[in-house]
């Protein structure tokens, strides 16, 4: 199991909150655009809710995805 | 069947009972709100929301259907009995509880007399919204913003983007400066006037006039300012009438303690009757005395705490937050970190209004206790480690935002 992230850069208005909370799946690049990793480790589910809950423009998608094949 | 009452149906009392939910708490949860809405997200209310094209839809928040709660809108409590564990409620209802989460927040403060009819206005519901917006959008008009607060200054960004002409008048010495201090202030100001506002600071309005639309205000006992609208932001009133009588302590908001519980006028903590949000006041390391975090980051996490709390009574996490907000004005979105309002002393890394980018950092006792920046996102989130690292050396692990999170 892993977890699926995604974010609407239409909606992202670069807050940071999600930065705060899970500042090694979200950061910013040198241009203040936001920048994420698209999957983690099912073991981040928690603390990648808390980073979607915390933007202020529900702008996170978080899923669950079932075992990859490789 | 446990059953948990919430009263205040907006950001922070939704957070509450989604976190119980996220929790896997199955039982009652009931939301009460005295506005006829289902909860809705206020900050837009001074921003985008005015400009016309702008829809209700852009205000929302977490959908509460999903939640199984019983959502009670347009009912206010006026009376909470804490030894029988009831809220009595303005129908005459009265709903018994096990657990409850006060988060009724703060109301706009009022002018002490009677106003012209038309033209004068409050902001901080949505029904005070729709007001200012028709009036804002039926052509183009002399605007009056009275306070220099966040609302009054981001409200008057607002009016001057659709066109009016706009005085802001204020007590500070510049907008925003009891917050956000002198340095920044100044940043703001500037950017006020390059837009063409009439910033008058250090003023008192002592007067409204007009009988049935406002046509002006008196300034410091002598001025007149034409105005055919005028925003009153003078400030918030914690909606805390209703517990007058309840035996809770309350000092200028609802105290609660470091666990979001609300204390008894011995200051003894009441484990099963918690806090969150604008309404609240607690104790934090950055400050002298209780402080009240009235942004939006501080009633999400705050809630989740609370609704901790309630489900852990024996282990409830701590809240000692590294407190953040924003604030946007002509497009220039500052976001702030930590206590800016408790500094005696700032410290100016940037100040480059041409390319609009700001960086200031807050001391207290020389102990960095805030930062706020625009254009500077890389830099916020580092003064945010850096705050978040001195209140975990305090022992005590800063509040994380989920409750699986709170360890
Ligand atoms: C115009 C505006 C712009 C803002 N902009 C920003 C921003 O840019 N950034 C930021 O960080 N924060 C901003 N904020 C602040 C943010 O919106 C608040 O911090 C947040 O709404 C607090 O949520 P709350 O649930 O604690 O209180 P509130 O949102 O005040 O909700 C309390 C609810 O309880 C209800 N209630 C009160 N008494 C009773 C009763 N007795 N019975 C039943 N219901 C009751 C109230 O009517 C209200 O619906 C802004 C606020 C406003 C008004
Ligand atoms: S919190 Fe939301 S708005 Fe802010 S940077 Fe993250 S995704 Fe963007």
């Amino acid at each position: 199991m892993s977890v699926r992230i995604t974010v609407d850069m239409n909606l992202c208005e670069s807050h940071g909150q999600c930065v705060f909370v899970a500042p090694d799946v979200f950061w910013f690049d040198e241009d203040e655009i936001l920048n994420h990793k698209p999957k983690v480790d099912s073991s981040e589910y928690d603390r990648v809710v808390a980073a979607a809950a915390a933007c202020p423009v529900r702008a996170i998608q978080v899923s669950k995805i079932g075992e990859e094949v490789q | 069947m446990t059953r948990i009452v919430i009263v205040g149906a907006s950001l922070a009392g939704l957070n509450a009972a989604q976190a119980l939910r996220e929790a896997g708490y199955s039982g009652s949860i009931t939301l009460v709100g005295d506005e006829p809405h289902a909860p809705y997200d206020r900050p837009p209310l001074s921003k985008q929301f005015l400009i016309p094209g702008t829809e209700r839809e852009s205000l929302a928040l977490a959908d509460t259907a999903l939640l199984g709660l019983t959502e009670e809108y347009g009912r206010r409590a006026v009376h909470l009995d804490v030894r029988n564990r009831a809220v009595h409620l303005d129908s005459g209802r009265v709903l018994e509880f096990d657990q409850l989460v006060i988060a009724t927040g703060v109301g706009a403060r009022q002018w002490p007399e009677p106003v012209p009819r038309q033209g004068v206005h409050t902001l901080r519901t949505l029904d005070d919204a729709y007001g200012i917006k028709q009036d804002l959008n039926s052509g183009v008009r002399r605007v009056l913003v009275v306070g220099d607060g966040f609302i009054g200054s981001e409200a008057t960004s607002t009016a001057r983007s659709l066109g009016h002409e706009v005085t802001l008048a204020g007590k500070g010495r510049a907008p925003l400066n009891r917050a956000i201090g002198d340095d920044a202030a100044g940043f703001v100001s500037r950017l006020h006037r390059e837009a063409g506002v009439t910033v008058l600071p250090g003023v008192r309005v002592t007067a409204l006039h007009g009988s049935q639309r406002v046509t002006g205000a008196t300034v410091n006992d002598d001025r007149l300012v034409p105005a055919d609208v005028v925003l009153l932001a003078l400030g918030d009133q914690p909606h805390t009438a209703w517990l007058a009588d309840s035996g809770l302590k309350i000092d200028r908001g609802l105290v609660t303690d470091v666990h979001a519980r609300t204390l008894d006028t011995n200051g003894e903590p009441l484990p099963h009757i918690v806090a969150a949000g604008d309404v609240t006041r607690f104790p934090h390391p950055h400050a002298s005395g209780l402080v009240t975090l009235g942004h939006w980051s501080n009633a999400v996490e705050q809630a989740r705490v609370a609704a901790a709390t309630l489900l852990r009574p024996d282990a409830p996490p701590v809240y000692r937050p590294v407190a953040s907000f924003w604030t946007t004005q002509y497009g220039v979105k500052f976001r702030a970190v930590g206590l800016p309002d408790q500094a005696d002393r700032t410290e100016v890394h940037e100040f480059d209004l041409a390319r609009r980018r700001l960086d200031v950092a807050y001391y207290r006792n020389d102990q960095l206790i805030g930062a706020l920046t625009a254009n500077r996102a890389a830099r916020i989130v580092a003064y945010r480690s850096q705050l978040a690292e001195a209140l975990s050396l305090l022992g005590i692990q800063p509040a994380r935002m989920s409750i699986a999170s709170v360890r």
